[in-house]
């Protein structure tokens, strides 16, 4: 049996409160988990849930109001513009829309440079610099020379995604937060973008928390799912329990009103 | 970026407007080299000299005289003298001394003259004539005298010796002068104003002050609302704070009274055409800055920007780089809108005295304000203000024109 | 014999670009719906669905452009109609369109029940306000909804309430055929029950003849739908039963399109998913042959060269490809 892994990134009591009086709102309300080396973990949880501030907070993009979150097993630390730098050297993210990721106004080659530059440095000469983003783009099958000096806008969106990641390739964190990272895709195209993430995940041994309203997908790519409502972790567990056991309420309505093909879908319950 | 501007200049109405402006923009630039006198030189000894062609006389005494024989020239002779009012006047009376209507025909010159001639006799009293109007039928008789006949006019000089008067010259009512051959002709196309400034040039010179006035005040007022809406928008929290207190402060008290106040407390002696502009620029920023505030504000929680922090690029450098490439065509089109908001506050002060100098540089509200005081509209001397007015109504309309133009280049939905 | 609600015959339409281009969105498309029963088109973005559904209607407006075919709905051929005859006769008593995130139909001044007002006021000016109040409780009941929304005003309703009622209201007069875009794409997954229940009620209790269900999400229509319909790139590629095109696909794209169905199902985790490389073909300049050659595994040189016909096997199933039945099971059997 393998020893207990190593944590990576973890939380307790993590809280986040938006406006006060009559505008209050509790996005995130007290929530607490333990991300493992190497995990792959889904956090599902319906439009409203607060999965995207909670993945916001996890990223340091926006202050925690209460709780803690420690990474590698001690306390986080990201209060001066230094230690943030640190911090996002561990920790990445890809965002659902491939369109608005990038900057419509910068050739792509920029979005791969400036990763280089985090984790290298300024010094590297230039050669050095295409040899490592052409390595990149062919990890996500996608030709550097074809793609070089190019726009966003002339790209498909499949192709857009893939060089997120072939940004992630380069930067090799250790923790990756994907926000429903295959919504905007084709059908067709989503295995290749789950399949590269999972590549990249056992290569580098990273862990990789998908965020997503997608039940199936949660189910089809992880270890272990967090199912959130209105800001709490209701349910977790290995992706066996909860999808296939799942003890709460919330979570049973879900997979139970989610459409099957091979189960019955049983539409008088609603 | 060359895609946008090819499609900039294929939209009508920024061509227009763009054209337009050009247009106004070179006269400003050519027309001084043409014509180098000074626009404020007082060249009209009088007020309101209305446009045309001036001839010098005494020149046209001297110049070569050629002689034409016109059909109507003396139908044009007689026209000027005797309006058709003054004919109806004249049938008036003869129809109240007993003439049958039918036998008056007012189109007639000859037969008209001669039975005015006739019959007009200044002491006989027609019934429910005022004194005034008795006079006028005086003076109408004195100035037909020698209309029909064909002599010449006889020009005598002061004989240096004997002191008398002596014929030097004589000129025939058929003497022509070439225009050409005349050494002093002045083209007034738009008179002269009140001080008897030439209205053209001065409206040529005052064009280039307020454009220069309108730029100085729009990049004022642009840079101030770019800035502060930048880091209202993107800083938010505390420096917000701040900058929408003040922002508040400048909406509540009118720009225009601020704008009156400031000037007016500068003070005659320092109110030059820059200092003007500057000053505009510093109460007209408010709704620049509100404008890029909100799309800062909705920018800052885009994708690439989360990105870009997540690759370590510091706050100076995702404010430029990656929010304000996404508001420059906004804020091209509110730089042109605060341009012609400058040129018009210019105007608005000027007439009420509280512009630029009013001896150093004309501007277009300058003139209007001349006009004003010297009651050029109750004169009717039209030249004096309504080129003025078509002037800022041009500029204004082709800087909207330019914006609507652009409004339609970035905002695809608006497109018809 | 049953009655053929909707009936289209190669229907193609067509979008002009700013620049004069000709762009055939949808090609050739021939299908047939018959009474009680309902049809699932399905396909990825960009392959023509959305635009067919606005072509069947005959409701063209520019861009679109219709450019040859025919649709005939009850028997009667309503090819090149008047769009004012459509909109009078044709929307909302024969065909009804539910477009894509129709709960934004909804006037947000005024209450729901004004909404239904104006439908009959269009439609069928001899009702009084009494009579349409009382038809629209009986409606909303029947259907499974509370009469109370319709005192309310759109904001007070959860999207799927306002979807729910938007459908409610497009079968008020009874069409013959209700068309579906989308109609719970934009919900969370219990709404999206909820939708589905009533759409699938309509059919039950006969409020509408037939119905075409327009979606990316498979299992949908898997659960909705008897018939499937595969599109790809303005042309119908696969025709199917539900049970056929899901389990036993011909066409290589919907192969691909059904292996790629993510459920949360036990056995889910030992499949790997399909993934077809490349994208679809740009519809301004299509390439000869058929349209899937650059994608597809199984391409022969033959596939490039000349268009590809629908090819039938069996009753209403037919696929476009130039292998046989027989071939393309070979194929798949070897990877």
């Amino acid at each position: 049996m393998a020893e207990k892994e190593k944590l990576c990134l973890s939380g307790s009591g993590l809280t986040k409160v938006f406006g006060f009086g009559r505008t209050r709102t509790v996005a995130v309300d007290h929530v607490d988990f333990d991300f493992h080396e190497g995990e792959v973990v889904s956090i599902v949880g319906e439009s409203g849930s607060g999965k995207t501030t909670l993945a916001k907070m996890l990223l340091g993009l926006i202050s925690i109001t209460e709780g803690e979150i420690c990474f590698q097993g001690k306390k986080r630390d990201i209060r001066t513009q230094k230690k943030k730098r640190e911090y996002w050297k561990n920790i990445q993210a890809i965002f659902q829309d491939p369109y608005s990721s990038y900057n419509i106004f910068n050739r792509i080659d920029a979005v791969l440079l400036d990763c280089i530059r985090m984790r290298v440095g300024r010094k590297l000469p230039h050669a050095k610099r295409i040899e490592m983003m052409a390595e990149a783009c062919s990890f996500v099958n996608l030709k550097f020379e074809e793609l070089t000096n190019k726009y966003p806008f002339e790209l498909s969106g499949g192709q857009m995604q893939r060089l997120m990641i072939a940004r992630i390739f380069l930067l090799k964190p250790k923790i990756l937060l994907a926000d429903e990272p295959t919504s905007m895709i084709d059908a067709c195209s989503r295995a290749t973008i789950l399949d590269m993430l999972m590549q990249l995940r056992d290569e580098i041994g990273m862990t990789v928390v998908f965020i997503t309203h997608d039940i199936g997908l949660a189910y089809y790519v992880s270890d272990v799912v967090y199912i959130m409502e209105h800001g709490k972790f209701v349910e977790s567990g290995s992706a066996d329990d909860v999808i296939l056991h799942p003890k709460e309420t919330y979570t049973r309505r879900l997979i139970r009103d989610v459409p099957k093909i091979h189960e019955v879908w049983d539409l008088s319950t609603v | 970026m060359k895609h946008t501007i090819r499609q900039v200049f294929r939209s009508g109405k920024f061509l227009l407007g763009f054209i337009i402006f050009l247009a106004l923009l070179l006269i400003t630039i050519f027309y001084p080299l043409i014509i180098k006198d000074a626009p404020l030189a007082i060249i009209g000894r009088g007020t309101f000299f209305p446009p045309g062609i001036y001839v010098n006389v005494y020149d046209s005494i001297g110049s070569p005289q050629y002689t034409l024989m016109l059909d109507d020239a003396a139908a044009n002779r007689i026209a000027s003298k005797l309006s058709n009012d003054d004919r109806l006047a004249m049938r008036d009376w003869l129809v109240a001394d007993g003439i049958p209507e039918n036998q008056i025909d007012i189109n007639n010159t000859k037969a008209l003259l001669d039975q005015w001639e006739n019959n007009y006799d200044p002491k006989k009293q027609v019934e429910g004539m005022t004194l005034a109007k008795q006079r006028y039928y005086l003076r109408l008789n004195t100035s037909l005298q020698g209309l029909l006949s064909t002599e010449g006019a006889i020009i005598a000089a002061n004989n240096p010796q004997s002191g008398a008067l002596e014929e030097s010259d004589s000129v025939a009512q058929t003497d022509y002068v070439n225009i050409k051959e005349v050494p002093n002709v002045r083209v007034l196309p738009l008179g002269t104003d009140n001080f008897g400034r030439d209205v053209l040039t001065e409206l040529v010179s005052a064009l280039a002050t307020s454009l220069k006035i309108g730029f100085v005040a729009g990049t004022v007022a642009t840079l101030i609302g770019l800035v502060l809406g930048l880091l209202a928008g993107y800083v938010g929290g505390l420096m917000d704070d701040i900058i929408m207190f003040f922002t508040n402060l400048f909406t509540v008290i009118p720009g225009f009274v601020l704008l009156i106040l400031i000037s007016f407390s500068i003070g005659q002696e320092h109110r030059g055409a820059f200092t003007i502009a500057v000053v505009i620029g510093f109460t007209s920023w408010v709704w620049t800055t509100r404008a890029v505030r909100a799309q800062v504000i909705s920018l800052r929680n885009r994708d690439h920007v989360n990105l870009s922090k997540l690759s370590g690029h510091s706050v100076v450098h995702i404010i430029v780089a990656d929010i304000l490439p996404y508001i420059a065509s906004y804020v091209v089109m509110a730089f042109i809108l605060q341009i012609s908001f400058g040129i018009l506050a210019e105007a608005g002060l000027s007439i009420l005295g509280l512009g630029p100098k009013t001896t150093e540089v004309p501007t277009l509200g300058l003139m209007m304000k001349w006009a004003m005081i010297y009651q050029a509209q109750i004169l009717g001397k039209w030249w004096a203000y309504l080129p003025v007015v078509v002037t800022i109504a041009l500029i204004t309309f082709s800087m909207n024109l330019m914006n609507t133009g652009l409004d339609q280049v970035f905002n695809p939905e608006l497109r018809d | 014999m049953s009655n053929v609600t909707l009936e289209v015959r190669e229907l193609t339409t067509k979008y002009i670009t700013r620049f004069r281009e000709n762009v055939y969105a949808v090609d050739h498309v021939s299908l047939k719906v018959e009474e009680g029963k309902s049809l699932g088109i399905s396909g990825e973005s960009g392959c023509g669905k959305s635009t067919l559904a606005l072509s069947l209607m005959g409701y063209y407006f520019a861009p679109l452009h219709y450019t040859s075919g025919e649709i005939i709905i009850d028997g009667r051929n309503i090819t090149g109609m008047d769009p004012d005859d459509i909109r009078k006769s044709i929307l909302g008593t024969e065909i009804s369109y539910i477009p894509q995130s129709a709960m934004n139909a909804l006037n947000p001044t005024q209450k729901v029940i004004h909404f239904i007002e104006d439908v009959f006021q269009a439609h069928d000016p001899c009702k009084t306000k009494k009579e349409i109040h009382e038809f629209a409780k009986e409606a909303f009941e029947a259907l499974g909804l509370p009469a109370e929304v319709l005192q309310r005003y759109p904001v007070e309703l959860s999207g799927g309430m306002k979807q729910r009622t938007v459908i409610a209201v497009s079968v008020v007069l009874s069409p013959r055929v209700l068309i579906a875009d989308e109609p719970s794409s934009a919900l969370d997954v219990t709404s999206q029950k909820m939708v589905i229940k009533m759409l699938k009620s309509l059919m039950e209790n006969c409020i509408i003849k037939s119905m075409i269900f327009i979606t990316h999400e498979l299992p949908l229509l898997y659960n909705v739908t008897d018939d499937i319909m595969v599109m790809y790139a303005g042309q119908i590629v696969e025709k199917a039963t539900a049970k056929e095109a899901v389990f036993d696909p011909l066409h290589p794209y919907a192969r691909g399109l059904m292996g790629s169905i993510i459920v949360p199902e036990s056995g889910l985790r030992d499949v790997k998913l399909a993934a077809i490389p490349g994208v679809p073909p740009n519809l301004k300049n299509p390439p000869a042959g058929c349209q899937f050659s650059e994608r597809c595994k199984y391409v022969q040189p033959e596939c490039m060269v000349r268009s590809i016909d629908l090819r039938e096997v069996g009753a209403g199933r037919a696929y476009r490809c130039i292998f046989s039945e027989e071939q393309l099971r070979e194929a798949y059997k070897n990877g």
